[in-house]
């Protein structure tokens, strides 16, 4: 697996993206998913540079990795901060009218439909979390 | 994010070219912020936007909320549609 590891902060989400997006496209990556994967770590890297170590500040790490039979991708984030299960949450009312809309979860409940599968571990005091989208 | 205004009497077009994302999203948070006064017609042009995340979804719910006039988006991509679609945000804002 490669990695990378970095200040949480949210300045520091292109340089996910950029590391990410590389490793995308030595694999011909389709656009579609690579923009989805993308959005995806602005959505988890972006939690993480928020609340993982507020109010102070701690180090994050994203790991790449390829599984060529199954042609997915799998991107791991990991963090020392709060335990925090971003899976553990209800998701979002889509339906409800404009003025009753609350943005919280919406991020973690879109990062849920457009990957293949989302798994949150919290091990050795870290925030272990995997995304896995099929390319 | 490059952002582009184009303003005609009480109508303002504005086109974002980039990103809308949680490191830009307060870019154009602050630039309807300061342009809406007295618009009656607001297009945000998409055809030069590549995505947008949760944090530019927040930014365009508190547009449509505030807004006193007509938002339309406009020339939204397979990606931005697809945003839009499962998040709901297609049965609030008028997309042409």
């Amino acid at each position: 697996m490669k990695e990378m590891t970095l200040e949480a902060k949210i300045e520091n989400i292109p340089r996910v993206t950029a590391f990410i997006d590389e490793q995308l496209e030595a694999l011909d990556c389709p656009m579609k998913a690579q923009m989805q994967i993308d959005v995806a770590i602005d959505e988890l890297f972006g939690n993480i540079s928020h609340y993982a170590y507020a109010p102070g500040s701690g180090e994050a790490t994203v790991g790449f990795d390829f599984d060529e039979t199954a042609r997915t991708v799998s991107v791991v984030f990991s963090d020392r901060g709060i335990p925090f299960d971003p899976l553990g949450r209800s998701d979002p009312d889509v339906n409800a009218p404009a003025q009753e809309r609350d943005i919280g979860g919406l991020g973690i409940f879109l990062v849920k439909k457009t990957m293949d599968s989302l798994e949150y571990r919290f091990e050795n005091g870290k925030n272990v979390l995997t995304i896995k989208k099929k390319i | 994010m490059k952002i582009i205004k184009h303003s005609e009497g009480t109508a303002l077009e504005i086109a974002l070219e980039g990103r809308l994302d949680t490191n830009t999203a307060p870019e154009l948070e602050k630039e309807l912020k300061e342009s809406l006064g007295g618009v009656t017609d607001l297009t945000l042009d998409f055809a030069r936007l590549e995505y947008i995340s949760s944090a530019g979804l927040r930014v365009l719910l508190s547009a449509h909320k505030t807004m006193q006039g007509h938002m339309t988006v406009k020339n939204v991509n397979e990606i931005v549609s697809e945003v839009f679609d499962v998040t709901g945000f297609v049965d609030i804002l008028n997309i042409e």
